[in-house]
């Protein structure tokens, strides 16, 4: 049976790992490369790292660290924060990475999921989507969640599927950072309509918060950050758990 | 040992070099037929589509080389739907080195199937050391049907071939590149066939 995945997030900063509370207020955890073996070693499904590095030297940067991940990694890794073009998505993923993640540039210009996805295939192609919830209303933001861009959640979700996307990656802004569990209603939603795998992103807290994700939705896997690198919550022991309250996971 | 990696216009083949070289080996990639004929062991990898894949394996005359091998060959993802006779990924005759045929699934599942499933039924020298059960890493839309050279199976909506052997010839749907530490027992297996 297909397992859900758990999948640790790294944020990359100047080639360092990161992580953003609420996308503000930085602290380094540690180094990329270590810190995806060590997530492998432990059972990481999967990894997302994200570069949000803000200036242009990581068009030379991103690529020899993308290097670096794929010779060590023995599992799947995904890589965002790149890719604002197509030419972008061929350099990295000519250096080893699984899966692109598309954000920002999908919504600018969504004709580039289209073109990777003809190009590459669906399955390298995550469509990321950032969105904040206002009066029940899903807003999609842009720019590391800094500028909304009038469209609704659920109808870019369904465009992205419909251009070719393998998968998509929501996070919840209301969620993220607060430690109080996923967008459930949200997710399960999105994973009904959606004839490709959904990751969630944003709130996970507590182990509780996973089995709820994964009771209550469809959704394929669970993305969380900081609760992985301090240590609140290992992987292994969030596994076992989920393995022993009946959720199909690898262990 | 030679190994040669089959180069052709199908995605993501360095995941599959890397991996050999954490196991301390150094693969070759290449298009060069007297090359490929003389490796020790062949790998044909590969993500993409069927049809423009097998247009380039035969204006290459990788078509003809492919088949008359005779050392091991591990065919990996589209490597292994391009070993069956045919697919349905736009209608294409593919190597028919396993006589078996290419569907897309169809069902109320999400696709692509991606993701970490589990193996069933194991045969043969390329799972020696693996537990029934085991995970791999699948991403695919389409599938061989189960076969009498089927040596693993797995499980989406309906049984279906997570690896194929045919006398030298091997190939699994699943990525054991990157497929962790069950990943690297297959690929050891594979490299002392």
């Amino acid at each position: 049976m297909l397992a859900k995945r758990i999948i640790p997030c790294l944020d990359i900063k100047n080639g360092r790992t990161v992580k953003g509370i609420n996308f503000e207020n930085i602290t380094d955890v540690g180094d990329p490369v270590e810190m995806g073996r060590l997530y492998a070693e432990q059972g990481a499904d999967e990894l997302v790292y994200l570069d949000i590095t803000a200036t242009h030297e990581k068009r030379k940067t991103l690529p020899a660290l993308v290097r670096r991940i794929a010779k060590n990694l023995n599992i799947p890794f995904t890589v965002g924060g790149g890719v604002s073009q197509v030419e972008d998505a061929e350099v990295l993923l000519e250096n080893g990475a699984d899966k692109l993640s598309i954000n920002s540039a999908a919504i600018r210009h969504p004709e580039i999921i289209t073109k990777l996805a003809q190009r590459y295939g669906s399955q390298f192609v995550v469509v990321a989507i950032d969105a904040y919830c206002k009066n029940e209303n899903w807003e999609v933001y842009i720019n590391g969640g800094r500028k909304p861009t009038g469209r609704e959640l659920f109808s870019w979700a369904k465009e992205a599927e419909e251009r070719g996307a393998g998968e998509i990656l929501f996070t919840s802004m209301n969620h993220d950072g607060t430690k109080n569990g996923y967008a459930v209603s949200a997710l399960k939603k999105m994973a009904e309509e959606r004839g490709i795998p959904v990751i969630a992103s944003g709130g996970a807290g507590k182990k509780e918060h996973f089995k709820t994700l994964f009771e209550t939705t469809k959704t394929e896997a669970a993305l969380a950050a900081s609760i992985f690198h301090y240590g609140e919550i290992p992987v292994p022991g969030l596994k076992h758990y989920l393995a022993n309250e009946g959720i199909m996971v690898r262990v | 040992m030679k190994i040669v990696i089959i180069k052709y216009n199908a995605g993501n083949i360095r995941s599959v070099t890397f991996a050999l070289e954490r196991l301390g080996e150094e693969a070759i990639i290449t298009d060069d037929a007297r090359l490929i004929r003389q490796a020790d062991r062949v790998i044909f990898p590969g993500v993409g589509e069927a049809s423009s894949a097998m247009r380039y394996l035969r204006e290459k005359g990788l078509d003809e080389v492919l088949r008359n091998l005779d050392q091991p060959v591990l065919g990996i993802c589209l490597g292994l739907q391009l070993m069956c006779k045919y697919s349905q990924e736009s209608n294409t005759h593919c190597l028919g080195i396993f006589p078996a045929t290419v569907g897309r699934f169809n069902h109320d599942l999400k696709i692509p199937h991606v993701g970490w499933n589990q193996l069933y039924n194991l045969k043969g020298p390329l799972f020696n050391g693996l537990d029934e059960g085991s995970f791999v890493y699948f991403v695919h839309s389409y599938y061989a049907e189960l076969n009498n050279h089927t040596v693993a199976q797995s499980d989406y909506g309906h049984p279906f071939s997570a690896a194929i052997q045919y006398n030298n010839f091997i190939a699994t749907q699943f990525h054991p590149e990157r497929s962790g530490k069950t990943g690297e027992i297959i690929l050891k297996n594979f490299l002392s066939l």
